[in-house]
Protein backbone atom coordinates (compact mmCIF):
# COMPACT_ATOMS: atom_id res chain seq x y z
CA UNK A 1 0.00 0.00 0.00
CA UNK A 2 1.15 3.41 -0.74
CA UNK A 3 1.32 6.40 1.68
CA UNK A 4 2.28 9.93 0.84
CA UNK A 5 4.74 11.62 3.76
CA UNK A 6 4.11 14.98 3.71
CA UNK A 7 6.92 17.23 5.27
CA UNK A 8 6.13 20.45 7.21
CA UNK A 9 7.89 22.79 8.68
CA UNK A 10 8.36 25.87 9.18
CA UNK A 11 10.55 28.05 6.64
CA UNK A 12 12.10 30.45 8.84
CA UNK A 13 13.42 27.44 11.13
CA UNK A 14 15.05 26.44 7.91
CA UNK A 15 15.76 30.22 7.02
CA UNK A 16 18.29 30.37 9.88
CA UNK A 17 20.41 27.13 9.83
CA UNK A 18 23.96 27.63 8.72
CA UNK A 19 25.41 26.77 5.05
CA UNK A 20 27.04 23.49 6.54
CA UNK A 21 23.98 22.95 8.36
CA UNK A 22 21.88 23.12 5.23
CA UNK A 23 24.26 20.93 3.91
CA UNK A 24 24.24 18.59 6.06
CA UNK A 25 20.46 17.73 6.37
CA UNK A 26 20.43 17.64 2.30
CA UNK A 27 23.08 14.85 1.90
CA UNK A 28 21.19 13.19 5.06
CA UNK A 29 17.83 13.30 3.22
CA UNK A 30 19.38 12.39 0.06
CA UNK A 31 21.03 9.25 1.92
CA UNK A 32 17.83 8.46 3.63
CA UNK A 33 16.46 8.30 0.30
CA UNK A 34 18.82 5.93 -0.96
CA UNK A 35 18.23 3.86 2.40
CA UNK A 36 14.63 3.38 0.94
CA UNK A 37 15.47 2.82 -2.47
CA UNK A 38 17.11 -0.40 -0.75
CA UNK A 39 14.58 -1.55 1.27
CA UNK A 40 12.13 -1.68 -0.96
CA UNK A 41 9.65 1.59 0.48
CA UNK A 42 11.03 3.99 -1.72
CA UNK A 43 8.50 5.17 -4.80
CA UNK A 44 9.63 9.17 -5.43
CA UNK A 45 10.04 12.00 -3.65
CA UNK A 46 10.71 15.73 -4.07
CA UNK A 47 11.92 18.94 -2.12
CA UNK A 48 9.63 22.06 -3.04
CA UNK A 49 10.48 25.39 -3.08
CA UNK A 50 9.20 28.05 -0.47
CA UNK A 51 5.99 28.99 -0.24
CA UNK A 52 7.14 32.30 -1.36
CA UNK A 53 7.28 31.04 -5.15
CA UNK A 54 3.55 29.34 -4.75
CA UNK A 55 1.05 30.44 -6.88
CA UNK A 56 -2.81 29.45 -6.16
CA UNK A 57 -5.08 28.52 -8.68
CA UNK A 58 -9.12 28.86 -8.32
CA UNK A 59 -11.42 27.93 -10.94
CA UNK A 60 -15.16 29.33 -10.33
CA UNK A 61 -17.99 29.36 -12.66
CA UNK A 62 -15.54 28.83 -15.49
CA UNK A 63 -13.80 31.18 -14.67
CA UNK A 64 -9.62 30.78 -13.69
CA UNK A 65 -8.53 33.43 -10.64
CA UNK A 66 -4.38 33.37 -9.69
CA UNK A 67 -3.62 34.35 -6.48
CA UNK A 68 -0.14 35.04 -4.85
CA UNK A 69 1.04 32.21 -1.99
CA UNK A 70 -0.32 29.30 -0.46
CA UNK A 71 -4.01 29.81 0.06
CA UNK A 72 -3.92 29.18 3.66
CA UNK A 73 -1.21 31.08 6.42
CA UNK A 74 0.04 28.19 8.65
CA UNK A 75 2.96 28.19 11.21
CA UNK A 76 4.25 25.18 8.81
CA UNK A 77 4.63 24.93 5.20
CA UNK A 78 4.61 22.16 3.13
CA UNK A 79 8.36 21.91 2.53
CA UNK A 80 8.75 18.11 0.08
CA UNK A 81 7.03 14.56 0.02
CA UNK A 82 7.92 11.19 -0.44
CA UNK A 83 5.71 8.91 -1.54
CA UNK A 84 6.30 5.21 -0.27
CA UNK A 85 5.02 1.63 -0.29
CA UNK A 86 4.65 0.18 3.07
CA UNK A 87 3.07 -2.91 4.08
CA UNK A 88 0.56 -1.30 6.86
CA UNK A 89 0.57 1.69 8.84
CA UNK A 90 2.72 1.10 11.82
CA UNK A 91 5.58 0.51 8.59
CA UNK A 92 4.72 3.84 7.04
CA UNK A 93 4.93 5.21 10.27
CA UNK A 94 8.30 3.80 11.06
CA UNK A 95 9.99 4.80 7.94
CA UNK A 96 8.32 8.32 8.31
CA UNK A 97 9.74 8.50 11.41
CA UNK A 98 13.33 8.44 10.35
CA UNK A 99 12.89 11.15 7.48
CA UNK A 100 15.77 14.08 8.15
CA UNK A 101 13.96 17.01 8.01
CA UNK A 102 11.19 15.77 10.31
CA UNK A 103 13.10 16.76 12.95
CA UNK A 104 12.25 20.19 12.01
CA UNK A 105 8.82 20.39 12.08
CA UNK A 106 6.26 16.82 11.40
CA UNK A 107 5.51 14.71 8.77
CA UNK A 108 1.91 13.78 7.95
CA UNK A 109 1.41 10.35 6.42
CA UNK A 110 -1.50 9.95 4.34
CA UNK A 111 -2.42 6.34 3.07
CA UNK A 112 -3.32 6.66 -1.23
CA UNK A 113 -6.54 5.70 -2.22
CA UNK A 114 -7.55 2.76 -3.78
CA UNK A 115 -10.45 3.67 -5.98
CA UNK A 116 -10.91 0.30 -6.94
CA UNK A 117 -11.02 -1.63 -3.30
CA UNK A 118 -14.36 -3.81 -3.05
CA UNK A 119 -16.81 -2.57 -0.16
CA UNK A 120 -17.24 -5.26 1.97
CA UNK A 121 -20.12 -3.73 3.60
CA UNK A 122 -22.16 -2.59 1.15
CA UNK A 123 -25.03 -4.95 0.84
CA UNK B 1 -28.28 -11.87 18.67
CA UNK B 2 -32.19 -13.59 19.42
CA UNK B 3 -34.26 -13.23 16.19
CA UNK B 4 -34.15 -17.31 15.25
CA UNK B 5 -36.82 -18.91 16.79
CA UNK B 6 -37.46 -20.93 14.28
CA UNK B 7 -36.20 -24.83 16.02
CA UNK B 8 -39.74 -25.47 15.53
CA UNK B 9 -40.21 -28.63 17.15
CA UNK B 10 -43.21 -28.86 19.22
CA UNK B 11 -43.20 -29.99 22.89
CA UNK B 12 -39.20 -29.22 23.03
CA UNK B 13 -39.29 -25.53 24.39
CA UNK B 14 -37.94 -25.94 27.77
CA UNK B 15 -34.72 -27.48 26.06
CA UNK B 16 -34.95 -24.72 23.57
CA UNK B 17 -35.08 -22.28 26.56
CA UNK B 18 -32.13 -24.14 28.35
CA UNK B 19 -30.33 -24.01 25.48
CA UNK B 20 -30.89 -20.78 24.90
CA UNK B 21 -29.73 -19.86 28.44
CA UNK B 22 -26.53 -22.39 26.96
CA UNK B 23 -26.36 -19.67 24.44
CA UNK B 24 -26.36 -16.34 26.19
CA UNK B 25 -23.52 -17.66 28.36
CA UNK B 26 -21.45 -18.45 25.88
CA UNK B 27 -22.23 -15.46 24.43
CA UNK B 28 -21.29 -13.35 27.80
CA UNK B 29 -17.65 -15.25 28.24
CA UNK B 30 -16.91 -16.18 24.26
CA UNK B 31 -18.36 -13.72 21.69
CA UNK B 32 -15.57 -11.18 22.41
CA UNK B 33 -12.84 -13.78 22.13
CA UNK B 34 -14.66 -15.24 18.81
CA UNK B 35 -14.74 -11.55 17.40
CA UNK B 36 -11.27 -10.79 18.03
CA UNK B 37 -10.50 -13.94 15.96
CA UNK B 38 -12.90 -13.28 13.13
CA UNK B 39 -11.29 -9.86 13.05
CA UNK B 40 -7.80 -11.42 12.00
CA UNK B 41 -9.60 -14.10 9.83
CA UNK B 42 -11.71 -11.72 7.92
CA UNK B 43 -9.62 -8.88 8.22
CA UNK B 44 -12.59 -6.62 8.33
CA UNK B 45 -14.26 -5.06 11.69
CA UNK B 46 -17.86 -4.71 10.30
CA UNK B 47 -17.78 -8.14 8.23
CA UNK B 48 -16.19 -9.73 11.74
CA UNK B 49 -19.57 -8.47 13.36
CA UNK B 50 -21.94 -9.36 11.28
CA UNK B 51 -20.24 -13.19 11.00
CA UNK B 52 -20.25 -13.00 14.88
CA UNK B 53 -23.86 -12.25 15.09
CA UNK B 54 -24.58 -14.93 12.21
CA UNK B 55 -22.45 -17.23 14.27
CA UNK B 56 -24.51 -17.40 17.29
CA UNK B 57 -27.92 -16.79 15.07
CA UNK B 58 -26.80 -20.44 13.77
CA UNK B 59 -26.03 -21.56 17.44
CA UNK B 60 -29.62 -20.90 18.40
CA UNK B 61 -30.97 -23.05 15.39
CA UNK B 62 -28.33 -25.46 15.73
CA UNK B 63 -27.14 -26.31 18.89
CA UNK B 64 -31.14 -27.63 20.19
CA UNK B 65 -30.96 -30.01 17.22
CA UNK B 66 -27.58 -31.34 17.30
CA UNK B 67 -26.71 -30.41 20.78
CA UNK B 68 -23.81 -28.11 22.01
CA UNK B 69 -20.34 -28.03 20.63
CA UNK B 70 -17.45 -29.41 22.58
CA UNK B 71 -15.55 -26.64 21.78
CA UNK B 72 -18.08 -23.91 21.22
CA UNK B 73 -15.66 -21.18 20.49
CA UNK B 74 -14.02 -22.76 17.44
CA UNK B 75 -17.40 -23.87 16.17
CA UNK B 76 -18.49 -20.10 16.79
CA UNK B 77 -15.16 -19.26 15.13
CA UNK B 78 -15.71 -21.60 12.36
CA UNK B 79 -19.50 -20.69 11.40
CA UNK B 80 -18.70 -17.19 11.42
CA UNK B 81 -16.06 -17.43 8.77
CA UNK B 82 -18.11 -19.94 6.64
CA UNK B 83 -21.21 -17.40 6.58
CA UNK B 84 -18.88 -14.14 6.23
CA UNK B 85 -17.51 -16.19 2.88
CA UNK B 86 -20.86 -16.82 2.24
CA UNK B 87 -22.02 -13.27 2.09
CA UNK B 88 -18.81 -11.94 0.82
CA UNK B 89 -19.40 -14.42 -2.20
CA UNK B 90 -23.52 -13.70 -2.71
CA UNK B 91 -22.00 -9.45 -2.56
CA UNK B 92 -19.28 -10.75 -5.16
CA UNK B 93 -21.98 -11.95 -7.89
CA UNK B 94 -22.86 -7.67 -7.52
CA UNK B 95 -19.15 -6.79 -7.80
CA UNK B 96 -16.61 -8.71 -9.65
CA UNK B 97 -13.60 -6.57 -7.44
CA UNK B 98 -15.01 -8.98 -4.22
CA UNK B 99 -14.47 -12.39 -6.50
CA UNK B 100 -10.66 -12.46 -5.63
CA UNK B 101 -11.40 -11.36 -1.66
CA UNK B 102 -13.96 -14.47 -1.86
CA UNK B 103 -11.49 -16.86 -2.77
CA UNK B 104 -8.87 -15.37 -0.33
CA UNK B 105 -10.86 -15.85 2.88
CA UNK B 106 -11.70 -19.32 0.86
CA UNK B 107 -8.50 -20.71 0.91
CA UNK B 108 -8.29 -19.51 4.82
CA UNK B 109 -5.50 -16.93 4.08
CA UNK B 110 -7.62 -13.81 5.39
CA UNK B 111 -4.86 -11.29 4.49
CA UNK B 112 -1.53 -12.27 2.24
CA UNK B 113 0.71 -10.47 4.70
CA UNK B 114 -1.16 -11.14 7.69
CA UNK B 115 0.92 -13.72 10.07
CA UNK B 116 -0.74 -17.02 11.67
CA UNK B 117 -3.49 -18.29 8.70
CA UNK B 118 -4.37 -21.34 11.25
CA UNK B 119 -7.12 -20.48 13.82
CA UNK B 120 -5.61 -22.47 16.80
CA UNK B 121 -2.87 -20.04 16.94
CA UNK B 122 -2.91 -17.60 19.57
CA UNK B 123 -6.84 -16.58 20.48
CA UNK B 124 -5.34 -14.82 23.60
CA UNK B 125 -3.06 -12.72 21.05
CA UNK B 126 -6.37 -11.76 19.14
CA UNK B 127 -7.64 -10.09 21.92
CA UNK B 128 -4.47 -8.31 22.61
CA UNK B 129 -4.42 -7.22 18.72
CA UNK B 130 -8.00 -6.13 19.35
CA UNK B 131 -6.85 -4.08 22.62
CA UNK B 132 -3.79 -2.20 20.55
CA UNK B 133 -5.66 -1.68 17.62
CA UNK B 134 -8.54 -0.24 19.39
CA UNK B 135 -6.04 2.00 21.07
CA UNK B 136 -4.03 3.12 17.81
CA UNK B 137 -2.59 6.60 18.73
CA UNK B 138 -3.74 7.42 15.10
CA UNK B 139 -7.17 7.09 16.38
CA UNK B 140 -8.56 9.93 17.83
CA UNK B 141 -8.67 9.44 22.12
CA UNK B 142 -12.42 9.33 22.11
CA UNK B 143 -12.46 6.99 19.07
CA UNK B 144 -10.16 5.00 20.76
CA UNK B 145 -12.20 4.87 24.14
CA UNK B 146 -15.63 4.45 22.32
CA UNK B 147 -14.08 1.35 19.72
CA UNK B 148 -12.78 -0.58 22.64
CA UNK B 149 -15.49 -0.55 24.77
CA UNK B 150 -17.56 -1.30 21.69
CA UNK B 151 -15.83 -4.20 20.43
CA UNK B 152 -13.19 -5.20 23.70
CA UNK B 153 -15.85 -5.23 26.52
CA UNK B 154 -19.01 -5.36 24.21
CA UNK B 155 -20.88 -2.68 25.66
CA UNK B 156 -23.59 -1.17 23.23
CA UNK B 157 -23.38 2.30 21.52
CA UNK B 158 -25.85 3.21 24.41
CA UNK B 159 -24.53 2.08 27.29
CA UNK B 160 -20.89 3.89 25.81
CA UNK B 161 -23.15 6.88 25.45
CA UNK B 162 -24.82 6.87 28.79
CA UNK B 163 -21.77 6.68 30.62
CA UNK B 164 -20.31 9.35 28.59
CA UNK B 165 -23.32 11.45 29.04
CA UNK B 166 -23.54 12.03 25.12
CA UNK B 167 -25.45 10.39 22.70
CA UNK B 168 -25.46 7.14 21.30
CA UNK B 169 -25.51 8.81 17.54
CA UNK B 170 -22.16 10.73 18.15
CA UNK B 171 -21.08 7.73 19.81
CA UNK B 172 -21.96 5.59 16.79
CA UNK B 173 -20.16 8.41 14.26
CA UNK B 174 -17.00 7.80 16.20
CA UNK B 175 -17.04 4.18 15.87
CA UNK B 176 -17.89 4.09 12.48
CA UNK B 177 -14.89 6.85 11.46
CA UNK B 178 -12.61 4.97 13.55
CA UNK B 179 -13.10 1.12 12.08
CA UNK B 180 -13.09 3.99 8.45
CA UNK B 181 -9.22 4.81 9.35
CA UNK B 182 -8.44 1.25 10.61
CA UNK B 183 -9.64 0.60 6.75
CA UNK B 184 -8.17 3.07 4.92
CA UNK B 185 -5.51 4.06 6.39
CA UNK B 186 -4.28 0.26 6.72
CA UNK B 187 -3.97 -0.02 10.92
CA UNK B 188 -2.80 -3.55 11.17
CA UNK B 189 -4.69 -5.78 13.49
CA UNK B 190 -0.99 -6.95 15.35
CA UNK B 191 0.83 -6.54 18.56
CA UNK B 192 3.39 -4.04 18.52
CA UNK B 193 6.75 -5.00 17.76
CA UNK B 194 9.39 -4.77 20.74
CA UNK B 195 10.73 -1.86 20.32
CA UNK B 196 7.34 0.06 19.68
CA UNK B 197 5.93 -1.93 22.63
CA UNK B 198 6.13 0.19 25.45
CA UNK B 199 4.97 3.47 23.99
CA UNK B 200 2.09 1.92 22.71
CA UNK B 201 1.61 -0.08 25.50
CA UNK B 202 1.27 3.30 27.59
CA UNK B 203 -1.55 4.77 24.93
CA UNK B 204 -3.65 1.24 25.76
CA UNK B 205 -3.02 1.90 29.53
CA UNK B 206 -4.23 5.61 28.99
CA UNK B 207 -7.07 4.45 27.42
CA UNK B 208 -7.88 2.12 30.13
CA UNK B 209 -7.15 4.69 32.73
CA UNK B 210 -9.56 7.29 31.32
CA UNK B 211 -12.25 4.94 31.43
CA UNK B 212 -11.64 4.25 35.10
CA UNK B 213 -11.61 8.06 35.98
CA UNK B 214 -14.99 9.06 33.74
CA UNK B 215 -16.18 6.15 36.21
CA UNK B 216 -14.98 7.28 39.11
CA UNK B 217 -14.13 11.02 39.71
CA UNK B 218 -17.83 12.13 38.50
CA UNK B 219 -20.46 11.39 41.04
CA UNK B 220 -23.76 12.47 41.55
CA UNK B 221 -26.83 11.85 39.04
CA UNK B 222 -25.76 9.39 36.38
CA UNK B 223 -23.47 7.09 39.58
CA UNK B 224 -24.70 3.78 38.19
CA UNK B 225 -23.97 3.50 35.00
CA UNK B 226 -20.26 5.87 35.95
CA UNK B 227 -19.67 2.67 38.31
CA UNK B 228 -20.20 0.59 35.45
CA UNK B 229 -17.50 2.25 33.37
CA UNK B 230 -15.05 1.39 36.10
CA UNK B 231 -15.68 -1.95 36.70
CA UNK B 232 -15.18 -1.90 32.73
CA UNK B 233 -11.52 -0.53 33.22
CA UNK B 234 -10.71 -3.03 36.11
CA UNK B 235 -12.01 -5.81 33.79
CA UNK B 236 -9.81 -4.50 31.22
CA UNK B 237 -7.15 -3.91 33.58
CA UNK B 238 -7.43 -7.62 34.51
CA UNK B 239 -7.74 -8.84 30.51
CA UNK B 240 -3.93 -6.78 30.01
CA UNK B 241 -2.34 -8.12 33.26
CA UNK B 242 -3.79 -11.69 32.44
CA UNK B 243 -2.29 -11.07 28.42
CA UNK B 244 0.72 -8.95 29.21
CA UNK B 245 1.75 -8.71 32.69
CA UNK B 246 4.24 -5.54 32.12
CA UNK B 247 5.04 -3.71 35.47
CA UNK B 248 2.75 -0.97 34.48
CA UNK B 249 -0.22 -2.31 32.95
CA UNK B 250 0.60 -4.49 37.26
CA UNK B 251 0.68 -0.89 38.23
CA UNK B 252 -2.50 0.36 36.85
CA UNK B 253 -4.91 -2.41 37.51
CA UNK B 254 -3.13 -2.11 41.36
CA UNK B 255 -4.33 1.89 41.20
CA UNK B 256 -7.76 1.11 39.86
CA UNK B 257 -8.52 -1.58 42.35
CA UNK B 258 -7.12 0.76 45.56
CA UNK B 259 -9.27 3.78 43.90
CA UNK B 260 -11.94 1.52 43.61
CA UNK B 261 -11.57 -0.20 47.46
CA UNK B 262 -12.39 3.45 48.77
CA UNK B 263 -16.02 3.96 46.72
CA UNK B 264 -18.55 3.17 49.85
CA UNK B 265 -16.21 5.11 51.90
CA UNK B 266 -15.79 8.45 49.46
CA UNK B 267 -19.15 9.45 49.14
CA UNK B 268 -21.92 10.10 52.37
CA UNK B 269 -25.21 8.42 52.30
CA UNK B 270 -26.34 11.92 51.22
CA UNK B 271 -24.12 12.03 48.29
CA UNK B 272 -21.88 14.40 49.94
CA UNK B 273 -18.20 13.94 49.08
CA UNK B 274 -16.01 12.56 51.99
CA UNK B 275 -12.25 13.37 52.35
CA UNK B 276 -9.54 10.07 52.37
CA UNK B 277 -8.90 11.53 55.96
CA UNK B 278 -12.36 11.78 57.25
CA UNK B 279 -13.18 8.58 55.46
CA UNK B 280 -14.52 5.42 57.46
CA UNK B 281 -11.92 2.77 56.64
CA UNK B 282 -14.28 0.03 58.05
CA UNK B 283 -16.14 0.61 54.60
CA UNK B 284 -13.52 -0.32 52.05
CA UNK B 285 -13.89 -2.94 50.27
CA UNK B 286 -11.37 -5.17 51.98
CA UNK B 287 -10.83 -7.88 48.82
CA UNK B 288 -9.90 -4.90 45.99
CA UNK B 289 -7.13 -3.87 48.79
CA UNK B 290 -5.91 -7.34 49.06
CA UNK B 291 -5.74 -7.70 45.10
CA UNK B 292 -4.09 -4.36 44.76
CA UNK B 293 -1.63 -4.41 47.65
CA UNK B 294 -0.28 -8.25 45.70
CA UNK B 295 -0.30 -6.26 42.59
CA UNK B 296 1.79 -3.76 44.12
CA UNK B 297 4.08 -5.93 45.29
CA UNK B 298 4.97 -7.67 41.80
CA UNK B 299 4.76 -4.35 39.95
CA UNK B 300 7.66 -2.94 42.58
CA UNK B 301 9.59 -6.60 42.48
CA UNK B 302 10.29 -5.67 38.92
CA UNK B 303 12.22 -2.88 39.85
CA UNK B 304 11.19 -0.95 36.58
CA UNK B 305 9.13 1.94 38.34
CA UNK B 306 6.27 3.82 35.82
CA UNK B 307 3.78 6.24 36.84
CA UNK B 308 1.12 3.95 37.34
CA UNK B 309 3.11 1.65 39.96
CA UNK B 310 4.38 4.74 41.48
CA UNK B 311 0.85 5.78 42.30
CA UNK B 312 -0.60 2.89 42.83
CA UNK B 313 2.49 2.24 45.66
CA UNK B 314 0.94 5.60 47.08
CA UNK B 315 -2.50 4.44 47.23
CA UNK B 316 -1.20 1.46 48.70
CA UNK B 317 0.37 3.33 51.58
CA UNK B 318 -3.02 5.12 52.35
CA UNK B 319 -4.41 0.98 52.13
CA UNK B 320 -2.27 0.02 55.10
CA UNK B 321 -3.14 2.89 57.29
CA UNK B 322 -5.41 1.62 60.27
CA UNK B 323 -6.64 5.31 60.70
CA UNK B 324 -6.22 8.52 58.91
CA UNK B 325 -3.64 9.65 61.73
CA UNK B 326 -1.59 6.13 61.46
CA UNK B 327 -0.29 7.14 57.72
CA UNK B 328 2.68 7.11 56.79
CA UNK B 329 3.29 10.51 55.01
CA UNK B 330 7.32 10.49 55.40
CA UNK B 331 6.64 7.25 52.95
CA UNK B 332 4.28 8.60 50.77
CA UNK B 333 6.32 12.12 50.21
CA UNK B 334 9.21 10.01 49.44
CA UNK B 335 7.36 8.11 46.51
CA UNK B 336 5.69 11.44 45.24
CA UNK B 337 9.68 12.33 44.84
CA UNK B 338 9.87 9.24 42.53
CA UNK B 339 6.83 10.13 40.70
CA UNK B 340 7.92 13.91 40.41
CA UNK B 341 11.04 12.09 38.48
CA UNK B 342 9.37 9.46 36.65
CA UNK B 343 6.66 12.10 35.49
CA UNK B 344 6.86 15.59 36.31
CA UNK B 345 3.80 17.23 36.34
CA UNK B 346 2.31 20.48 38.50
CA UNK B 347 0.01 18.11 39.69
CA UNK B 348 2.30 15.79 40.94
CA UNK B 349 3.97 18.48 42.48
CA UNK B 350 0.78 19.83 43.91
CA UNK B 351 0.34 16.26 45.71
CA UNK B 352 3.61 16.12 46.98
CA UNK B 353 3.69 19.38 48.28
CA UNK B 354 0.20 18.11 50.19
CA UNK B 355 2.26 14.94 51.54
CA UNK B 356 5.07 16.81 52.29
CA UNK B 357 2.70 19.55 54.85
CA UNK B 358 1.27 16.64 56.11
CA UNK B 359 5.10 15.27 56.71
CA UNK B 360 6.40 18.48 57.66
CA UNK B 361 3.90 20.69 58.61
CA UNK B 362 1.32 23.25 57.08
CA UNK B 363 4.31 25.82 56.19
CA UNK B 364 6.44 23.53 54.23
CA UNK B 365 3.18 22.67 51.69
CA UNK B 366 2.40 25.87 51.42
CA UNK B 367 5.85 27.19 50.22
CA UNK B 368 5.43 24.61 47.30
CA UNK B 369 1.69 25.16 46.38
CA UNK B 370 2.76 29.17 46.62
CA UNK B 371 6.20 28.28 44.22
CA UNK B 372 3.73 26.94 42.22
CA UNK B 373 1.22 28.82 41.58
CA UNK B 374 3.48 32.15 41.03
CA UNK B 375 5.42 29.97 38.13
CA UNK B 376 2.03 30.53 36.35
CA UNK B 377 0.91 26.76 36.58
CA UNK B 378 -2.46 25.27 38.23
CA UNK B 379 -4.02 28.70 38.13
CA UNK B 380 -7.38 27.45 36.91
CA UNK B 381 -7.41 24.15 38.99
CA UNK B 382 -9.84 24.23 41.51
CA UNK B 383 -7.81 21.53 43.68
CA UNK B 384 -4.64 23.43 43.83
CA UNK B 385 -6.70 26.59 45.16
CA UNK B 386 -8.47 24.49 47.68
CA UNK B 387 -5.01 22.46 48.90
CA UNK B 388 -3.86 25.99 49.58
CA UNK B 389 -7.38 27.12 50.93
CA UNK B 390 -6.72 23.90 53.49
CA UNK B 391 -3.36 24.78 54.48
CA UNK B 392 -3.65 28.32 55.21
CA UNK B 393 -6.74 27.65 57.33
CA UNK B 394 -4.67 25.04 59.33
CA UNK B 395 -2.06 27.96 59.95
CA UNK B 396 -4.81 30.00 60.91
CA UNK B 397 -4.49 32.38 58.22
CA UNK B 398 -8.27 32.61 57.76
CA UNK B 399 -8.50 35.92 55.39
CA UNK B 400 -5.95 34.13 53.00
CA UNK B 401 -7.99 30.37 53.05
CA UNK B 402 -11.62 32.16 52.46
CA UNK B 403 -9.83 33.61 49.42
CA UNK B 404 -8.51 30.54 48.11
CA UNK B 405 -11.82 28.46 49.11
CA UNK B 406 -13.81 31.31 46.47
CA UNK B 407 -10.92 31.22 43.88
CA UNK B 408 -11.41 27.05 44.02
CA UNK B 409 -15.17 27.47 44.25
CA UNK B 410 -15.23 29.62 40.93
CA UNK B 411 -13.07 27.05 38.86
CA UNK B 412 -14.71 23.85 40.06
CA UNK B 413 -17.06 21.83 37.21
CA UNK B 414 -18.21 19.12 40.43
CA UNK B 415 -21.00 19.11 41.77
CA UNK B 416 -20.02 17.61 45.24
CA UNK B 417 -16.80 19.10 44.88
CA UNK B 418 -18.77 22.28 44.88
CA UNK B 419 -20.53 21.55 47.69
CA UNK B 420 -17.51 20.74 49.71
CA UNK B 421 -15.65 23.41 49.57
CA UNK B 422 -18.91 25.92 50.01
CA UNK B 423 -19.14 24.28 53.40
CA UNK B 424 -15.07 25.02 54.05
CA UNK B 425 -15.92 28.01 53.43
CA UNK B 426 -18.52 28.71 55.63
CA UNK B 427 -16.78 26.80 58.34
CA UNK B 428 -13.74 29.00 57.69
CA UNK B 429 -16.10 32.77 57.66
CA UNK B 430 -17.59 31.77 61.09
CA UNK B 431 -14.15 30.82 62.12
Amino acid sequence: MKYLCLVYLEEKKLDALAKDEIEALVAEALAYDDAMRRSGHYVCSEALESVEAATTVRVRNGRVSVTDGPFAETKEQLGGFILIEARDLNEAIQVASRIPPGRLGCIEVRPVADLTRPDLTRA
Amino acid sequence: MGESDESGEPGGSAEVGEMRETVDAVYRSESRRVLATLIRLLGDFDLAEEALHDAFAAALTQWPREGAPANPRAWLVSAGRFRAIDRVRRRARFDASLEKLAARLDAGAPDPDAAEPDEAGGVEDDRLRLIFTCCHPALRADAQIALTLRTVCGLTTEEIARAFLTHAPTIAQRIVRAKAKIRDARIPYEVPTRADLPERLDAVLHVVYLVFNEGYSASSGATLTRHDLSAEAIRLGRLLVELLPDPEALGLLALMLLHESRRAARTSPDGELVLLDDQDRSAWDRAKIDEGLALVERALATRRLGPYSLQAAIAAVHARAGTAAATEWGQIAALYDVLLRADPSPVVELNRAVAIAMRDGPEAGLAIVDGILARGDLGDYALAHSARADLCRRLGRTAEAAASYRKALDLTRQEPQRRFIERRLNEVEKS
